[in-house]
């Protein structure tokens, strides 16, 4: 059997050929010289509208363009721009009519440069509720109520399976789950539902071999897959994996170098006088000299005292035997409570870092309010021991990535839904539409 | 799945058949409407001209579907204000037929079923009235006041000369179809499935010019 041949008919207003690429589906079309619209579906073409507005319309990708989405390649046939208004606030989309003689008709929308492919649903959707919106159920999937509007269609190009007239228009509804969106059209009580895909520019561009780059796309759209979708979700599981890296490097740490006690002793002190027992001080004095090896590293002084409700302060001077350098520093160890509750502790610490080997001794100096009782304490001194210090500050840089990524994705959403009837600062009803027109 | 051979009764030419159980079939040369009795062919009628359309489907073209292989023997040509559609006859080759619409290349395969409850007329079915039909809520979608254009090839039943015929199209959350036709009394019920058109495999189908 021959081929099905395109027809071609002569417009009856200007005389102009016009090409039929959807074969006998054509129902109406647009003549390309007048811009007449033309009822194709009998032999005898009648006019059905003269005139469309002054200015002509070129479509981004122009008619008879071809393109593969999926497996599939489709025809560019019809275009139309369709137009909302909604109080103050007026704006429009792009729709182009894609056909193939096998898999039938499709539509691409663009809107501010966002994109997206459709088809005709042939399920119904259920209606439901999800995170506190309506919503609607098709296909394992929920969609959120994004918004409601009446769509006119103000400009036709090329052909359509249906008589095509300006100034039709349709209640549109749509539900979003990025990045697909499930929208209804309603004519005439009879409603269509189709389901869209997001595509961005270059994609249609790589698809239909356009010249050139894509326009760039403007604010964020209804079904606009969220660029911090995925990456919050990994960038939090790399979170857990760092975490349990630095964990083991800790546990690492803390096993080849567990800080070897170089001295330790144990004191009393006492303001004036010195009580009978052997290792008391009353003032300032010097311990025996100790050995500190190995590369130049960080000593801890840990001081454990018996304080009750009282404090003592420590002058420390850390003095190498040989050279005569001298670390000083100092430490308040203070312990209060009553039946209230208790502040401080008593025990504290002080680590000196970089301190090279050699021998050294140690000068305490130890002050205390006057009249208060004696302070018995001890003083141990470990060489070489991790500062963890330095792990809690890297555990919170690793917060860094995935928290930015959570805001991001946060923002990325209340920036989509701020174009939403359902906009979480409004209890708006479906009616009550905002600035849909997207030019934040 | 070659059945009976006959002639023509206008013309003379022979008539073959695809489909054994073929009550009604045309004559591909002179167009006269066949239909069979115990002996012989008796010519009911003549089609008239048939619209031009670009269904990519044609008598002959052969598709699987679940498995089970079909072959179209026949269809009923309808058209309304906003285009037409075809109810192409399918027979598989169990010698069962089902019927395949191509609706402005929207697929839709189902099968004569029996209705558990009877149907309501043609004055009593509404937009988004529901039906349960073998456990599934079917909605009614669309209600089209169609006009017959014609037959052509093999079909289960006699049927030409129609005038307006009412169908109400129904879908389910799944992709279930079904349709009411209004074409007879009581009406008839067909169940079955919207489908896309790799589902069914179909092989010897018309070319069109500039696709491959």
């Amino acid at each position: 059997m021959a081929a099905v041949q395109a027809k071609s008919i002569s417009c009856p207003n200007c005389g102009g050929p016009v090409e039929l690429r959807g074969f006998a589906h054509t129902l109406s079309v647009v003549c390309p010289q007048c811009l007449c619209v033309l009822d194709a579906s009998t032999p005898e073409v009648q006019i059905l509208e003269k005139f469309q507005g002054k200015t002509q319309v070129k479509p981004t990708i122009p008619l008879g363009t071809r393109g593969k989405i999926g497996d599939t390649q489709y025809e560019v046939i019809g275009f139309q721009v369709r137009q909302v208004n909604s109080g103050d606030d007026t704006y429009s989309w792009d729709e182009y009519l894609l056909f193939n003689p096998y898999k039938g008709f499709r539509y691409i929308t663009e809107y501010n440069g966002h994109w997206n492919f459709v088809h005709v649903e042939s399920m119904l959707p259920e209606q439901t509720q999800a995170r506190g919106k309506p919503a609607m159920r098709i296909g394992g999937a929920t969609y959120l109520a994004f918004d409601s509007m009446t769509a006119s269609t103000v400009y036709v190009l090329g052909e359509f399976p249906w008589k095509v007239q300006e100034g039709d228009s349709v209640a549109c509804q749509d539900f979003v789950a990025p990045p697909a969106m499930l929208s209804s059209e309603a004519t005439g009580g009879e409603i269509t539902w189709s389901l869209a895909r997001y595509m961005t520019g270059s994609q249609i561009w790589q698809a239909f071999k356009l010249p050139g780059s894509p326009p760039p796309a403007y604010g964020i759209f209804a079904n606009q897959p969220s660029p911090y979708g995925a990456s919050v979700a990994s960038s939090w599981s790399t979170w857990v994996w760092l975490n349990v890296a630095l964990a083991a490097l800790v546990f690492l740490f803390m096993l080849i170098s567990p800080g070897r006690i170089a001295f330790s002793d144990h004191y009393v002190y006492s303001q004036g006088v010195k009580p009978d027992i052997a290792f008391a001080n009353t003032g300032a004095f010097v311990t025996p000299t100790f050995q500190l090896d190995g590369r130049k590293s960080n000593v801890e002084l840990s001081i454990h005292t018996d304080l009750d409700n009282n404090w003592v302060y420590f002058n420390f001077a850390l003095i190498n035997n040989q050279s005569g350098e001298t670390f000083d520093f100092g430490r308040e160890v203070s312990y209060y409570h009553d039946s209230d509750g208790s502040e401080g502790g008593r025990d504290n610490s002080v680590i000196v870092p970089s301190v090279p080997s050699g021998q050294y001794y140690l000068r305490v100096d130890p002050e205390m309010a006057r009249g208060s009782p004696f302070v018995a304490y001890d003083l141990q001194l470990r060489r070489n021991v991790p500062n963890y210090g330095f792990f809690g500050l890297a555990a919170l840089l690793l917060l860094i990535p995935p928290g930015f990524t959570t805001f991001r994705r946060a923002s990325f959403e209340a920036a989509r839904w701020r174009e939403s009837d359902y906009a979480p600062s409004m209890s708006s009803s479906i009616l009550s539409r905002s600035n849909s027109g997207g030019d934040e | 799945m070659s059945g009976p051979t006959a002639n023509c009764p206008g013309c003379g030419a022979p008539v073959k058949f695809l489909w054994s159980s073929a009550v009604q079939t045309t004559c591909e040369f002179c167009h006269s409407i066949l239909v069979r009795t115990d002996v012989d062919l008796k010519k009911v009628g003549e089609v008239a001209d048939l619209p031009a359309d670009a269904s990519p489907i044609q008598i002959g073209t052969e598709g699987a579907y679940q498995n089970k292989s079909f072959v179209v023997a026949g269809r009923i040509i309808y058209e309304y204000e906003q285009g037409g559609w075809n109810e192409w006859h399918i027979v598989f080759n169990d010698g069962s037929s089902g019927w395949l619409a191509d609706a402005q290349l929207e697929y839709d395969l189902s099968w004569a079923s029996k209705p558990p409850a009877p149907l309501p007329g043609a004055d009593g079915i509404r937009q988004g009235q529901t039906f349960q039909w073998n456990g599934k809520t079917f909605a009614v979608t669309s209600r089209t006041h169609a006009h017959y254009k014609g037959v052509q090839g093999e079909l289960p039943f006699e049927y030409w000369d129609k005038s307006d015929v009412l169908f109400a199209d129904l879908r389910t959350t799944g992709a279930d179809f079904g349709t009411i036709d209004y074409s007879d009394n009581p009406p008839l019920l067909f169940l079955g499935r919207a489908v896309e058109f790799d589902d069914l495999h179909l092989k010897n189908l018309r070319e069109f010019e500039g696709w491959t």
